[in-house]
């Protein structure tokens, strides 16, 4: 019993760290329509930065400057988000497929640099004895998984609400503005490119901030970490949930993780060792088309985006996460 | 030691300028970025070699070398085979995945994560179906001929650059000079006033699908007869691809074969030096200058 509430806390603290690519996502997909293909790339740098940070001094390496695990996170976030600026300062102003041919580009060099530039990466070893949250627990597994699902949660809920505020506030309503319809919002003296960049910096820096929340938890990285697989997990977390919705962003992250772990727990249980390399293509082959129909026959996902408004039009005025169930979908 | 640098670049980049030349031409006329791309270079490769050893098996003949080549009649065969197979499949995602989706009209981006989909579920079924493991067409050895400056190529290297060479300029007369040609041109400048002048766009669509799929084809059992065969050989072919694209103009055929030379001898000199382990970051860095100083590439029109 003790055991399998251990391992349901492993699974939602993972989970839960999904989810916070997955908002990060949300923002430049669901509400700005800014389509990444590179999101391992922009996690793994995230990771990396994290990891150089935090961990002690490594002599045949770059760094290990010792800081706190926060320092990490944040000068995570703050560089991935940095990255993010420039790859879109790069091809924002283009069509919307560049964009996605760049973070394609972008994840394929991030994964070449992971692995031949070993003096600041480790190389294909990567970087291991990275600081995990409350590690004077390890000595009792349920307390420490407990306490991590704790913090890994207070995070996520951070970042949402953050998120949440943002997306009703008047920035968030000139990106779905731009959106829709880029015409109007420019003729109302909206800048897009502007208001583009700003959100795929922003939701960059998250992708990052989970990245290292993943690292400092598995307390392991390593370039195979992150293959395309990580990107397409992502993407069908939201597109499962429902795109331009937060809470849907988190529920699909924990569904498709849910079915991810399920299915790799039946692979192994169904398929002879020998072939069980083989039969776990077979789980991608699952998801990949979880995604192309959904993409077909429900496209707006579980929860599907809500209709936001400023709060000045709403009757009650106050507690502005319980809006959402109020106002009509549209 | 450069002109052999040359000789390299030039069998690399006839590769990637067919692979080019199918996603420029599925890019300016469906507009969207094809994902899958990559995926119809694999399973056109995988296609060939079990038609080729299938062919194989039925009579050993057709196996023996022909010289001064690697392959027996096997090969040749099994891929004109395997062209009308990747077609089909082609056809098939398309008529599952993409033709709903384009109906719909919905953004252009769908379509592009659509075939982010498809890719990544085309991939694993190869692996599951074949396994990860390399495969070859063939297991002869090849001595490379004097080429003269010191340069060194096989007799199936040349002959790839001379197929590659063959196909582009079949492909571009057929645009350029028939009827089909022009229609395919016709939907790509406007799609409605295509249609309104009596263009069927939608078979026009399936030939662009069964062009694309059938250079795909062409550049995977290239790169499976001069490397190897792999479920990954697709993806990572995929961002020279795009970066040949782009470089090149999308929508144009010489701009993306050129372009394709153009990368590859980059790659060559890559390798040569700055390391083997940087090849794939040279598409990265073309990728980059492009889309800062020229994002309409060399031969393309400005943003429509």
């Amino acid at each position: 019993m003790i055991d399998l509430l251990a391992y349901g806390a492993f699974f939602l603290t993972v989970a839960l760290s999904y989810a916070v690519i997955c908002l990060g996502l949300n923002l430049q997909w669901g509400q700005t329509g800014l389509f990444n293909v590179g999101i391992a790339g922009f996690v793994a740098i995230g990771a990396y930065v994290s990891a150089l940070l935090t961990t002690p001094h490594t002599p045949d390496r770059f760094g290990g400057f010792d800081l706190p695990i926060v320092a990490g996170w944040i000068g995570a976030a703050l560089f991935t988000g940095l990255a993010t600026l420039l790859v879109g300062a790069l091809t924002i102003r283009l069509r919307a497929d560049y964009l996605a041919i760049a973070t394609f580009g972008v994840a394929v060099a991030v994964q070449l640099v992971l692995l031949n530039l070993q003096p600041l990466t480790g190389g294909p070893f990567g970087i291991g004895y990275i600081p995990r949250p409350f590690a004077s627990l390890a000595t009792d597994p349920s307390a420490f998984g407990f306490a991590n699902l704790a913090l890994m949660a207070a995070v996520v809920l951070g970042v949402y609400l953050v998120l949440e505020r943002l997306v009703r506030s008047p920035w968030g309503r000139v990106l779905r503005a731009i959106r829709e319809d880029e015409a109007a919002a420019l003729a109302l003296g909206k800048n897009a490119v502007s208001f583009r960049l700003q959100a795929f910096a922003i939701g960059g820096a998250i992708m990052g901030l989970g990245g290292a929340l993943q690292a400092h938890f598995i307390g392991f990285i390593a370039p195979e970490n992150y293959q395309p697989t990580l990107t397409f997990q992502v993407w069908a977390m939201l597109i499962v949930g429902g795109s331009g919705n937060n809470r849907g962003a988190i529920l699909g992250a924990v569904l498709v993780w849910g079915l991810w772990a399920a299915s790799a727990g039946a692979v192994a249980a169904l398929f002879p060792t020998d072939q069980q390399a083989r039969a776990s293509s077979l789980q991608i082959v699952m998801i990949g088309t979880a995604l192309c129909a959904i993409l077909l026959l429900r496209p707006r996902g579980l929860l599907g985006e809500v209709r936001t408004v400023s709060r000045h039009l709403l009757a009650k005025p106050g507690k502005p996460n319980r809006k959402a169930t109020h106002a009509d979908s549209t | 030691m450069t002109l052999q640098i040359l000789v390299d670049g030039l069998i690399a980049g006839a590769m990637i300028g067919l692979g080019a030349v199918g996603i420029t031409l599925t890019y300016s006329i469906l507009r969207f970025a094809n994902f899958a791309h990559g995926e119809l270079i694999s399973w056109g490769a995988y296609l060939a070699l079990a038609v080729s050893s299938g062919i194989g098996f039925l009579s050993a003949s057709l196996t023996v070398p022909l010289a001064p080549f690697s392959f027996g009649w096997s090969l040749p065969l099994g891929t004109l085979v395997a062209i009308a197979l990747t077609a089909l499949l082609a056809l098939i995602v398309d008529a599952v995945l993409f033709g709903p989706l384009r109906r719909r009209r919905g953004a252009v981006i769908i379509l592009v994560m659509a075939s982010f989909g498809a890719a990544l579920t085309l991939r694993s079924l190869l692996e599951f179906i074949f396994t990860s493991g390399p495969r070859y067409f063939t297991q002869e050895l090849q001595i490379a001929i004097r080429l003269g400056g010191g340069a060194r190529a096989t007799p199936d290297q040349m002959l790839v650059i001379a197929v590659a060479a063959l196909v582009v300029v079949g492909v571009h007369l057929l645009l350029t000079r028939s009827s089909i040609g022009r229609s395919m041109r016709a939907v790509s400048e406007n799609q409605q006033l295509a249609g309104v002048a009596g263009i069927d766009v939608r078979a026009v669509v399936r030939i662009v699908w069964i062009l694309g799929a059938a250079l795909a084809c062409i550049a995977g059992v290239m790169a499976g007869l001069l490397v190897q065969i792999r479920p990954q050989m697709g993806l990572d072919l995929l961002l020279p691809l795009f970066a040949a694209a782009i470089l090149g103009g999308i929508g144009s055929v010489p701009g993306a074969m050129l372009a394709g030379l153009i990368v590859g001898i980059g790659e060559a000199l890559t390798v040569r030096y700055v390391g083997a382990e940087w090849r794939a970051a040279l598409s990265f860095v073309v990728l980059v200058a492009i889309l800062l100083v020229r994002p309409q590439g060399l031969f393309g029109k400005a943003d429509r």
